[in-house]
């Protein structure tokens, strides 16, 4: 199978942060709005680098979504930053109505997602976000994996016209995506052939899912990594493609299997080819405080629970 | 050419009817809130704003209005329509099926003059702060009006809104509130006392100037363009409109149970012989 090798491990949200800086000099559209947390979201470069068009909003999620919706009317592109929980289930309405409805330019951008929030506990660590966003008609959903890539995509969701769902985490963790890899909305990227099973993973769950695939392959099972990156538009072709060779199918996601992405993909195979599923994912509960890995390992989201729906879902074929 | 002064009663008549008329054709609506602010829709459309020919969603070089309260979407269907946005004969599509007049605004069927949905209350003002700082990045001098109802400063978003607009010294806004102290369940006094909204708002940093007859089309152009007078300062304006729910309608007024409720026949032909057509019914 092809290999990746950590370039150097760096958390996410600074991948987005330095997809503002470069968005600040490129695009003068580019407007940045956050509500107290310019150190989390690393947006001190673009406050710094350009401070009239940097709004701090105060703790005020829902002001600061009306405020992004209506600078959008004249031409601005603005990026709202706050945790993935304010971002999404606090400010639901606003999204909607405001943004969604109103069909505003608006790119949400959401740093803390999911259980890798880690310590702070489940107040902060939403796990229904992706599903909140994915219902909304025409918005996009997106959730990133390493640094590289959330960079990448925050560079290209201001050429995109329309609402957009950006999901990204904390912690440090592995780099791998080379940083010449083109993202393209909605099209999904085949990390490593393999004609046994498919793994699609998402977010922090990507890094696990290509060592997963390479622990299967030192026991003979040819693992196919698909990073859909998109969850909404989801990239059917390339996934019912995938399916097609393997026949069968794991997904990752650190998110409630209710409304995530195994959902989204449950619901293309129901359509156009039933095939055997296994969800890594939470199982519809709240999460905790503790270390990002120790939440990861108890509640069953790394390469091991990867590794053993794999080999599930193989003997269900 | 502005319209004279007849010319303006005869539409704030006019625009009473089309109100009256759209929420009994479909025996749904919200009429009270409605004619409590004909005036000042027509105040602003035909004396007051800045508009440019035609549509366009950015809106730049001209003055732009947004509807926070969008349930009283008749009033402003009615006032874009007979100010040349789309055909009045439009109107008679109100809240019935493929209509781009949806029972609230809404940017989704393109409807011209629309530039953001409303209904769920308390986002009006966020938006419009939104625009208006826009408009400073861009360097466009026009400025912002945004309508919200009384009852909906009860949702939280307007105070954070409020307070972000102070302290952001957005002064090329003017924000109006109905004041008609009514809502659904009853005045808005027995819902919710908000006590003192003149001091609130001057509290939290507005320079506020009140109405007090927000029927008058006098008295409201007049306070209209002493707020824009009071624009540019540093402070974001605030108007208090004191309107009556159903203005217009005997039997409408002094009560909130028009708030969202349609005349039958007999309760129309009475509403409607009380303003006697001016222009041309759509």
């Amino acid at each position: 199978m092809k290999k990746y090798t950590n370039l150097g491990s760096k958390d996410t949200r600074s991948g987005f942060g330095a997809g503002l800086t470069e968005l600040g000099q490129k695009n003068e559209n580019v407007v940045a709005l956050c509500a107290d947390l310019i150190g989390s979201l690393k947006m001190d470069d673009f406050k710094k680098n350009h401070p009239d068009r940097f709004f701090q909003v105060g703790i005020a999620e829902a002001n600061m979504i009306g405020l992004a919706a209506g600078m959008t009317i004249g031409g601005k592109i603005p990026f709202t930053g706050t945790f993935a929980n304010f971002s999404t289930g606090r400010v639901y309405d606003q999204i909607r109505q405001s943004v969604a409805y109103s069909e505003k330019n608006v790119k949400i951008c959401a740093s803390h997602a999911g259980l890798t929030l880690g310590e702070d506990g489940a107040t902060h660590q939403i796990l229904e976000d992706i599903g909140l966003m994915k219902m909304l008609p025409g918005v996009t959903v997106i959730n990133t994996c390493d640094y590289n890539q959330t960079k990448a995509a925050t560079l290209a969701i201001a050429d995109h016209e329309g609402p957009v769902y950006l999901r990204f985490g904390r912690p440090v963790v592995p780099n791998f995506i080379p940083e010449d890899m083109p993202f393209e909305i909605g099209k999904a990227v085949v990390l490593s052939e393999g004609t046994d099973v498919t793994i699609v993973a998402i977010g922090h769950l990507v890094w696990e899912a290509l060592q997963a695939a390479e622990e299967l392959e030192k026991e003979g099972i040819s693992a196919e990594v698909i990073n859909v990156h998109t969850i909404k538009p989801l990239d059917e072709e390339t996934i019912l493609k995938s399916v097609g060779k393997t026949g069968c199918i794991v997904t990752a996601e650190e998110h409630n299997y209710l409304g995530g992405l195994g959902e989204s993909v449950s619901g293309v195979l129901a359509l156009n080819k039933p095939t055997p599923q296994e969800f890594v994912a939470v199982n519809d509960v709240f999460g905790e405080s503790g270390t990002p890995e120790a939440l990861m390992e108890k509640y069953g989201l790394n390469a091991k629970s990867i590794i053993e729906k794999a080999k599930k879902v193989i003997t269900r074929k | 050419m502005k319209p004279n002064t007849q010319q303006l009663q005869d539409l704030v008549i006019q625009v009473r009817r089309d109100v009256l008329r759209m929420v009994h054709a479909v025996n749904s609506g919200h009429p009270g809130g409605s004619l409590g602010c004909a005036e000042y829709f027509v105040a602003l459309y035909q004396v007051i704003m800045n508009r440019k020919e035609g549509f366009d969603m950015d809106g730049k070089d001209e003055d732009i209005f947004f509807l926070s309260n969008g349930h009283i979407s008749p009033v402003f269907y009615s006032v874009l329509a007979r100010s040349g946005y789309f055909p009045v004969s439009e109107l008679a599509t109100f809240r019935k099926i493929d209509s781009r007049l949806q029972g609230h605004p809404t940017t989704h069927s393109h409807l011209p003059g629309i530039r953001m949905a409303s209904g769920s209350l308390g986002q009006g003002l966020s938006v419009a702060l939104g625009a208006a700082q826009a408009k400073k990045l861009n360097n466009d001098a026009n400025l912002v009006y945004v309508l919200m109802g009384d009852g909906e400063l009860q949702e939280g978003q307007n105070w954070e809104a409020l307070m972000y607009a102070a302290a952001n010294k957005v002064d090329n806004i003017i924000a109006t509130v109905d004041l008609n102290g009514k809502q659904i369940d009853g005045t808005t006094d027995e819902v919710l006392n908000m006590g003192s909204l003149q001091a609130k708002f001057e509290a939290f940093g507005w320079d506020v100037l009140s109405v007090e007859k927000g029927n008058d089309l006098e008295a409201v152009i007049n306070g209209l363009q002493e707020a824009k007078q009071r624009t540019g300062k540093q402070k974001p304006v605030m108007i208090l409109l004191h309107t009556e729910m159903g203005n217009g309608v005997d039997f409408m007024m002094n009560t909130h149970a028009w708030h969202g409720k349609a005349p039958n026949n007999e309760q129309l032909e009475s509403a409607l012989n009380q303003n006697i057509v001016t222009l041309e019914d759509y």
